[in-house]
Order: C-alpha cells, then sequence, then structure tokens
C-alpha cells in the first residue's frame, strides 16, 4: 500500500525525455489525433481525443522542466496536478486507450501519443491508478506466472492432448534449439490448436524448436500496466529462459502487447541488448515461406478477410507478410477498408479488454470494427492475435453479427499435409 | 515702382502679362487646390483688387533653401510676381536694407499693421542655451518669434524646419530646436513642409489667403490639404511597377533604365504627403522619381531620423544594437535551464523506488 | 508622435528588441526542450528504407490515407495558410530586403500581384480555420486562450500587412507601422507559445521517424 501521489510524479520527471518535451512542445490543438482514435470517432465525446487524454502530465512537464513553467506555478497561475485528477484520468488513460498508435501516425507535427501514453502509464501505476482489472492480471502473471493463472500443471496438460491429436511431440527445455515458442494464455486455454499448428509447421520445415517450463507466457501484463520495474520480471523470466535453453530465436506467439514488450522493450527493459533474436510467429511464418519450406495443399473458399493487430502491424512493421500468407491458402481474400498500415483497433489490446468497467465503451468504439465488417462482408475474419480474437467475438456477439474469427497460424497449419511420425512407442 | 495701395492687374500689364494669362494662372491655381470653377473667377477678381497686405518674414535656424525655391524665378514666373502684390515690408534675403535700418523696418511694419499683418517663418527655433544658439541683431529667434507673432493675423511656417524642427532637430538635436507650432499656441498656423518646399504650394496658400481672408484646409499636421493630401506613392507615374513588383536594385541596373519602381532604393513616397508627383519641380521639369533618385520624405516630422535615405521601408531603420546582446541572453538561459532540468532527471532516477506489486495499491 | 515617427519607432528600436527577443527566445526553448535527451534503444534493429527520422520530417506532410477525406478543413485550409504564409513572407520582394539587410542574401520575389492574391487566399483559410475551431467540438474542447491570442498573433500581420499594400482603412503610414508592430509582437511570442512548434516540428517528426525507423516502420 505504497503508492502514492509523490511516488507517481518522481517517475513521470524520470521518464519525460527530450520526444516527449518536443511533442508537448508542438502541439497545435489541431483535434486530428481525435478522428484517427476509435474511442473518439464512435462516441463523438471529444474528452476521448489522445493528446487530451495527457493533459495532466503536460502541466506536469510544463511546471516541472520549463522556466516558464516553474514560473507560472510558483505564482499560482499552474495549479499541481493531484492525485485525485490522475484518478479521473484513469479511465482516457486505460480504458478508452489500447496504445493502437494510431493517433501517433496522423498527427501532422509528428508527435508520438502513444510513446508518451505508456510513459504516462508509469507515473499512473506508481502513483497507485491504474484499473483493477489490469492490477489483477500483474499480479497473477508475476505470482502465478500467467494473467489468466494458466500454471505449469495445465500447460502440460494441454501439451499432452495436442501430442496425441496431431502425433507430434511437443518438446519442453529442449536445450540448443533453434526456436524457443512462446505461448499466451488466451491460446493455452482458449485457442489450443495453436500448439498444434507450431508443431505441425515445425516439423515441415524440418526446424528444432521447444518450449520452456520456466517461461511459457508471453504476455507482459506489466507493459500493459505501463509499469516498467513489473515488465522487467516478466520479461526476464524469458530471457532468462532463452539464455538457458541457448536457442537462437524467441517466437513471440499470436499477441499483439507481448511482440511489444519482448520485441521492442525487452532490451530496453534489461538494460543490454539480447544474445538471440525475438520474432514474431507471422515473421517466422513469412520467413519459411519465402525460403520455401512451406508446402500447402488446398484452399480456403469462402470469402475471407484480415484483421492487423496493431501491435504487429502498424507499431511492430509485420504488414506483409500475413497478406503473402493469406494469398498461399485462400483463394477469396479481400481487403477491408483502412487494411494495413492504417487498420482500425478491435478495441480491447493494452489492457483494455481486462477492464470490467470499460465494457460499454469498448462495445460502442467496436462500431467501427463492425462497419469495416459490414463494408467488405466476409464470410470469416482471419486475425494473428489471440486477445483481438477474443474480443472481436465478444464484440461481434453483441451486435448480434455471425462472423467466425480464426488465427491464421492454424489457418496455414491447415492446409500443410498431416505428418507422417512413427509414434515413439511404435503402433 | 508701384505705391502702397497698387492694384496687381495694372502692376502685370506692366510686365507684359495679359489679363487672359492671369485668369488662367488663377483657374489652374483654383483648380490645384481642388476648389470649385466658380473659385477660379472669385481668386481673379479678389487678386485683381486686392490691397496689399503686409507680411513679415523672419529667418531663424535655416539654410535659405525655402527662400531660394519660393523666389526661383525663370523669366519671370507669375509665383514671383504673387511678391509683387504683398507688402513685404521683412525679408533678410531679399530686402535692401541692412544693420539698424533693416530692424526699423521690422518694428515699423509691427507697429503700422498691428493684429493684421501675415507672419512667415523660415527655419527651427533654438531654445538651448536660453535660445543662445541662434540670434539676430543681438536677440534669440526664440524672443524674436514669441513678440513678432503677438501682432500677426496668421502665421505660415515655411519649409520642413519651422514646420517642425527640420535639419537642426535631427539626432541629437544639439541646439534643442522646436518648430513654430512647438511654440507658437495661440495663433492659427500653416506647415508648409518640405526641404524645400514646393514653390506653387506657397502661392496657392497666399492665394487662398488673399481670397478667402483664411487659411485652407488643414491635416492633422497643419498642411494644406490641397497639396498634401495624397501620398506620393499614390499619385506616382510609377506606381504600375510597384504593383507588378518590379523594383530597380542598382541606380544604374536594368530596372532602373526602364524606370521602375526605386523602393528597394529606399524611396518614402508611400509614407511622404507632398504634391511633387503631380506638380513636379522647376516649373514642372522634373521631380526626384522621374530623375531616377527615391523620395527623401522631405515633407514629414523627423524624416532626418528616419533610417537612411537608400533602405527600403521595409528595412531596419537602423542597424540592430541590441539584438544579438539579447540572443545571448537566451542561450545563457538555455543552457542554465538544461542544467536544471538533467539534474531534477538525474535525480529523479537516483530516487527511483522499484515498483513491486504491493505498491500497485494506494 | 506623428505617423512617420511610430513608423520610425517600430522600423528601428522596435525591431531592434522584437529581433533580440526572438532570437533569445529561440535558443532558450531549443536548449530547454532538448537538453533532456533520450535513451539509447538496445532493441535489435530493424532497417527498412524509408524508415527515419529524416524521412518522416518530410513524409508527414502527407495526410495518411483515409484521413483527407475524414478531415478535409483542417488539412486543406492548414496547407492554403502555411504556404500563403511562406510565399508572403519569402516571396514579397520588400520582404526579402528585409532579410537581406539581416542576412546579406536575397532571391528573386514574385510579381507583387500573385503576392496579393496568395495573401487573400490566406486571409480566408485563416478565417475558415477560426471559424472551424469555433464550431468543430474536438478543436473547441482542446482550445485555451491561447489557441484564440497565437491567431491573432498570426493573422494581423498578414491582414495588416495586406490592407496597407490596398491602402484600406487607416492612411498607409500608420498601416505599415502597425504591420510592422504586429510583425514584432508575433516574434516576441512565438517562442513561448504553441507558435514554436516552427522549430519543434523538425524534431518531434524526427524522433517519431527514429523511434519507428528502429522497428522498421515508416511512419
Amino acid at each position: 500500500m505504497s503508492a502514492s501521489l509523490e511516488k507517481g510524479v518522481r517517475v513521470l520527471k524520470e521518464v519525460i525525455d527530450a520526444p516527449i518535451a518536443s511533442y508537448f512542445n508542438s502541439c497545435v490543438h489541431c483535434g486530428l489525433c481525435a478522428e484517427a482514435c476509435l474511442f473518439y470517432t464512435e462516441t463523438g465525446d471529444p474528452k476521448y481525443t489522445p493528446i487530451h487524454k495527457l493533459e495532466p502530465m503536460r502541466r506536469l512537464y510544463e511546471q516541472e522542466y520549463t522556466a516558464l513553467g516553474r514560473l507560472k506555478k510558483l505564482v499560482g497561475l499552474s495549479k499541481a496536478v493531484t492525485d485525485a485528477e490522475l484518478a479521473e484520468w484513469q479511465e482516457l488513460v486505460y480504458n478508452s486507450c489500447t496504445l493502437c498508435g494510431r493517433c501517433s501516425v496522423v498527427c501532422p507535427v509528428g508527435n508520438d501519443i502513444v510513446y508518451m501514453i505508456r510513459k504516462f502509464r508509469e507515473g499512473m501505476s506508481a502513483s497507485g491508478n491504474a484499473p483493477e482489472g489490469i492490477k489483477g492480471a500483474a499480479n497473477r502473471t508475476i505470482k502465478i506466472g500467467s494473467p489468466m493463472g494458466v500454471k505449469l500443471p495445465a500447460v502440460r496438460a494441454q501439451m499432452r492432448h495436442v501430442e496425441e491429436d496431431f502425433g507430434l511431440p511437443i518438446p519442453m527445455d529442449a536445450e540448443g534449439a533453434e526456436y524457443l515458442v512462446m505461448l499466451s494464455s488466451m491460446e493455452i486455454m482458449n485457442f489450443p490448436e495453436y500448439l498444434g499448428a507450431i508443431a505441425k509447421i515445425m516439423h515441415q520445415a524440418g526446424k528444432t524448436w521447444t518450449l520452456c517450463s520456466t517461461a511459457f507466457e508471453a504476455t507482459n501484463a506489466g507493459m500493459q500496466i505501463g509499469n516498467s520495474d513489473l515488465a522487467r520480471v516478466i520479461v526476464s523470466r524469458i530471457v532468462e529462459g532463452a539464455e538457458k535453453l541457448k536457442v537462437k530465436t524467441v517466437i513471440s506467439p499470436e499477441c499483439g502487447h507481448a511482440y511489444t514488450a519482448l520485441r521492442w522493450e525487452g532490451a530496453n527493459l534489461m538494460g543490454r541488448p539480447f544474445g538471440f533474436k525475438v520474432r514474431h510467429i507471422i515473421e517466422v511464418l513469412g520467413e519459411f515461406q519465402e525460403q520455401g519450406l512451406l508446402k500447402t495443399e488446398g484452399f480456403e473458399t469462402d470469402r475471407l478477410t484480415f484483421h492487423d493487430p496493431c501491435q504487429l502491424a502498424r507499431r511492430g512493421g509485420v504488414i506483409k507478410q500475413q497478406r503473402n500468407l493469406m494469398n498461399m491458402v485462400a483463394k477469396n481474400f479481400v481487403e477491408m477498408p483502412d487494411a494495413g498500415f492504417m487498420n482500425w483497433c478491435c478495441g480491447g489490446g493494452g489492457g483494455a479488454s481486462a477492464i470490467e468497467e470499460g465494457e460499454e465503451l469498448r462495445m460502442e468504439a467496436f462500431k467501427k470494427k463492425k462497419s469495416q465488417f459490414d463494408t467488405v462482408k466476409p464470410d470469416r475474419v482471419v486475425t494473428a492475435c489471440a486477445n483481438c480474437r477474443i474480443v472481436m467475438e465478444e464484440g461481434l456477439e453483441h451486435y448480434k453479427m455471425n462472423l467466425p474469427v480464426v488465427g491464421l497460424t492454424e489457418m496455414i497449419a491447415d492446409h500443410l499435409p498431416n505428418p507422417v511420425v512413427t509414434k515413439p512407442e511404435g503402433n | 515702382m508701384r505705391d502702397k495701395e497698387g492694384v496687381l492687374l495694372a502692376g502685370l500689364a506692366e510686365h507684359g502679362v495679359s489679363r487672359r494669362t492671369f485668369m488662367k494662372f488663377c483657374t489652374t491655381l483654383a483648380s490645384l487646390m481642388a476648389l470649385p470653377a466658380a473659385s477660379g473667377v472669385a481668386m481673379a477678381e479678389a487678386l485683381a483688387t486686392a490691397r496689399r497686405p503686409s507680411v513679415i518674414w523672419l529667418h531663424f535656424q535655416e539654410c535659405t533653401g525655402c527662400t531660394e525655391s519660393i523666389t526661383r524665378s525663370h523669366s519671370p514666373t507669375i509665383e514671383g510676381l504673387i511678391f509683387d502684390l504683398i507688402s513685404l515690408d521683412y525679408q533678410e534675403t531679399l530686402m535692401a536694407a541692412a544693420g539698424h535700418q533693416a530692424e526699423e523696418a521690422l518694428h515699423k511694419a509691427m507697429k503700422d499693421n498691428e493684429g493684421k499683418y501675415l507672419l512667415i517663418v523660415e527655419g527651427s527655433i533654438a531654445q538651448g542655451l536660453n535660445g543662445a544658439y541662434s540670434t539676430v541683431a543681438g536677440r534669440s529667434n526664440l524672443d524674436t518669434l514669441k513678440e513678432v507673432a503677438k501682432g500677426a493675423a496668421a502665421i505660415v511656417a515655411v519649409g520642413s524646419c519651422a514646420s517642425y524642427g527640420g535639419i537642426p532637430k535631427a539626432n541629437p538635436n544639439p541646439t534643442s530646436a522646436a518648430s513654430v507650432s512647438d511654440i507658437i499656441k495661440d495663433k492659427p498656423i500653416v506647415n508648409i513642409p518640405g526641404c524645400p518646399p514646393i514653390p506653387v504650394v506657397m502661392t496657392g496658400v497666399m492665394a487662398h489667403f488673399l481670397t478667402f481672408g483664411s487659411l485652407p484646409e488643414l491635416d492633422k499636421l497643419g498642411r494644406p490639404k490641397a497639396f498634401y493630401g495624397e501620398t506620393i506613392h499614390d499619385r506616382c507615374y510609377r506606381r504600375a511597377f510597384y504593383d507588378q513588383g518590379k523594383f530597380a536594385k542598382t541606380f544604374d541596373d536594368e530596372g532602373a533604365r526602364n524606370g521602375w519602381c526605386l523602393f528597394e532604393l529606399g524611396c518614402k513616397g508611400p509614407v511622404t504627403y507632398n504634391a511633387c508627383a503631380t506638380t513636379k519641380w522647376n516649373g514642372g521639369t522634373s521631380w526626384p522619381v522621374e530623375s531616377g533618385h527615391g523620395c527623401l520624405g522631405c515633407s514629414e516630422p523627423d524624416f532626418w531620423d528616419a533610417g537612411s535615405f537608400y533602405k527600403a521601408l521595409s528595412m531596419p531603420a537602423n542597424p540592430l544594437k541590441v539584438a544579438s546582446g539579447v540572443a545571448a541572453v537566451g542561450a545563457a538561459v538555455g543552457v542554465a535551464v538544461s542544467l536544471a532540468n538533467r539534474a531534477k532527471k538525474g535525480a529523479a532516477k537516483a530516487a527511483h523506488e522499484t515498483t513491486t506489486l504491493p505498491d500497485l495499491e494506494k | 508622435m506623428s505617423e512617420l515617427q511610430f513608423l520610425t519607432w517600430v522600423r528601428g528600436p522596435g525591431l531592434d528588441l522584437a529581433i533580440g527577443i526572438f532570437l533569445m527566445g529561440v535558443l532558450w526553448r531549443l536548449f530547454e526542450i532538448y537538453s533532456l535527451g533520450r535513451k539509447k534503444d538496445l532493441a535489435e534493429p530493424r532497417s527498412v528504407a524509408g524508415a527515419s527520422g529524416m524521412s518522416t520530417v518530410f513524409r508527414r506532410s502527407i495526410p495518411p490515407a483515409g484521413m483527407l477525406k475524414n478531415s478535409p478543413v483542417t488539412y486543406v485550409a492548414g496547407y492554403v495558410f502555411h504556404v500563403g504564409l511562406a510565399i508572403i513572407v519569402f516571396f514579397f520582394a520588400p520582404h526579402i530586403k528585409f532579410f537581406q539587410s539581416l542576412l546579406g542574401v536575397s532571391w528573386p520575389g514574385f510579381p507583387s500581384q500573385l503576392i496579393d492574391f496568395v495573401a487573400v487566399l490566406t486571409i480566408i483559410a485563416m478565417l475558415v480555420l477560426l471559424f472551424d475551431r469555433i464550431t468543430k467540438p474536438v478543436k473547441r474542447y482542446l482550445s485555451t486562450f491561447q489557441d484564440w491570442f497565437t491567431w491573432a498573433l498570426t493573422f494581423l500581420p498578414v491582414l495588416t500587412g495586406w490592407m496597407a499594400v490596398q491602402h484600406l482603412l487607416l492612411p498607409y503610414t500608420t498601416m505599415l507601422a502597425l504591420h510592422i508592430l504586429t510583425v514584432e509582437l508575433l516574434l516576441i511570442f512565438l517562442p513561448f507559445t504553441k507558435l514554436f512548434h516552427a522549430f519543434t516540428v523538425f524534431g518531434s517528426r524526427w524522433y517519431s521517424g527514429a523511434v519507428n525507423g528502429h522497428k522498421g516502420v515508416a511512419v
């Protein structure tokens, strides 16, 4: 019970850097960021304007790091940031922001607003103003090992099921394997086909891989809550595991923020570059496709579209690979309006889907995703993030739309010929 | 030789100026001053039969250029003949007398025509050292002005020095020069600025006074609107080039030779009110811009201090003095704030308390 | 003080002071903002052609897909205003003389009738932007006193300059003096308001481009 405004302020002072200073001083109140944010476009409420979500941090920056701001605070023209204010801003910084980054790419003066929200969350969490839902997820991740509370025995159970169903071994703690495969709770619990798909793909590609008993969970609730200290704890498990098993590449699963946490923030959290590579499963599949290691057969014939997870495409730079993979196994692949780099968020990323009190807002924001589907009228939606899948399923149900959501990795694996493997114990 | 009560027409006839020519002169003068057509006739009648009023012309801190300009007589001009219309009882440059005789003429004129004479002042009035900087006949100009002004019906400040202070008033104004209107507050004053002023302006004002017994309509600076109501710029024959952006860049480049606008060479036409662009000089021969030189702005107050004659209006009037010093202060403040910022950020980092799960709760 | 004396003051001491304060402010604020520095990014970079700080400085001037249709007024009026202002400031011959007196270099200008036309478009664009800021909910919500103040600071020089050349309302001498005075006010307040984006836009775009370019994302 030691979170305090003072701590939060100190943390914010620590994380505010030249980019943030430059951004705050460049904002001209043009309002274009609001037009890019689905929480504004679907509600019409200007308080969801992205740059407005940062107002306490802006004032703090001005008061701490500018001469005139210091003077204004001294003479009472600028009020100090209060704990009540931060509490009020919780809804804006967490419920109505999925860190999708659309605002950042439209800002005409070049402000990276999502970068600032991420840093603002450091202060919010240290001052005790993070939402209950994500705090719960963080608790479970750190104490138990996964945000949904999945423990190793549950993982082992899933491994056995998959081995039986697919006839392929699922290695764990295999030292020297080329790939360390990470999972997300969502996959273990809701989409276990993913593990089988991985096994099939790796088998066909002839690659060695393994799971890690001490680091099977990729989801980083510390990232979502926005606390580097907690995020570091979670990432370091993966780094230790990867180094212990001496793998070449760690594969981040079909999860958005897990990728961002490990691939882009991981080394900075650890304070040193990694000795291994980090790749998203779609990147790896893309590489395999290029190298001709994926020999697929057959095609999906129904009308398919692809939802680009924000952290993979716009924030992660993986845009072409999923399209090449889709075209490899789908005859009737159509793009939604704004697909790819400018895709609209599912509305549940960045920890938002864990916030119960934010559900109504998420459902309203989902109207944007719904409108994309209504334009294209697909038979099914394909995506590459388990959280997007759950969020979209919930949204589609809310709007009574019958539209199945499937994962890309599984779809690829479905089109690989079944493996012919002699079981270790013989038939 | 004419007697004191003589009329103009007879005198003109003596000089071979026909009645018709005289009428033409009056109508031209009237139209120059934008007076109705009938005024030309009225002017002619009035001038023809006018009694010659007494005029006293005082010279103070001046170069005599105004006298030179106004009396410049070619062969002879009617401007010059107007001077036959008045009784110029005191004018240091033109009068034959000198010394005590001249002073006597002044005092006699003042006494005989008290309250009725027209006072013309040329040159600025020195106020420093109690006026000792400029004296005539042992008296300061300041005292002389005050005394002579008392009995004047109206005062004409001829030239920029009398109108505004002129060149003696220019920085640093060592003699504390002032204009007539700075000193005399209780008489009607008309300013006829210019360095020097245009002759016909003088004539027009006097003709108006003689015809109507009053001074013509004046602007805020006491100048007759008829001659100072428009800027040089608004009547300049090169205006079309200004509007197109065709400017001469040096005094003998192609633009200059093509007669392009002289804005970039420092022409102050846009901010100068005078009649040069319409009446021109030397009997309509030419005027500065037509000769290829920008207007100096000589009929405006403090034009000597308005920056170089060769610097365009859009350029700084004087070289920047404090700018670089002030900028250096900015760099210093910036460095100081940067050091403070970095110290603050460093302190925050050093005081970092690692957040653990319980720390998420207040 | 007569008209010409007022003009001489704004061309003289007024200008001297305003330019000094402007340079002071720019230097101070650039130091203040950029001295905070940035931590090195230790993640393995992904190098993609066209994804860098420098390319974003230019590329961000293009509206991203779908945004122009979504917010045409902000983009179109915004561009007309910015480009128009740049044309007027840098290509009107009397202004070029001004820069020449400060920097020693000059360049060819545009015909004055073109500048006049551009000035009218710029004034209209600025009025449209003001109207938009008043009527659009997001802009109105975000706007503080500073937004209205800086609008006026920027609008008045364009308006008074145009009115001076057109000989509207007040005599030229006074109009020109007001024009120069409003320019001086703009210079004085620029470094201390959102108008400083004229300088920081390059840094901001560069940082955005560099941070994302590290990830191989061309923003």
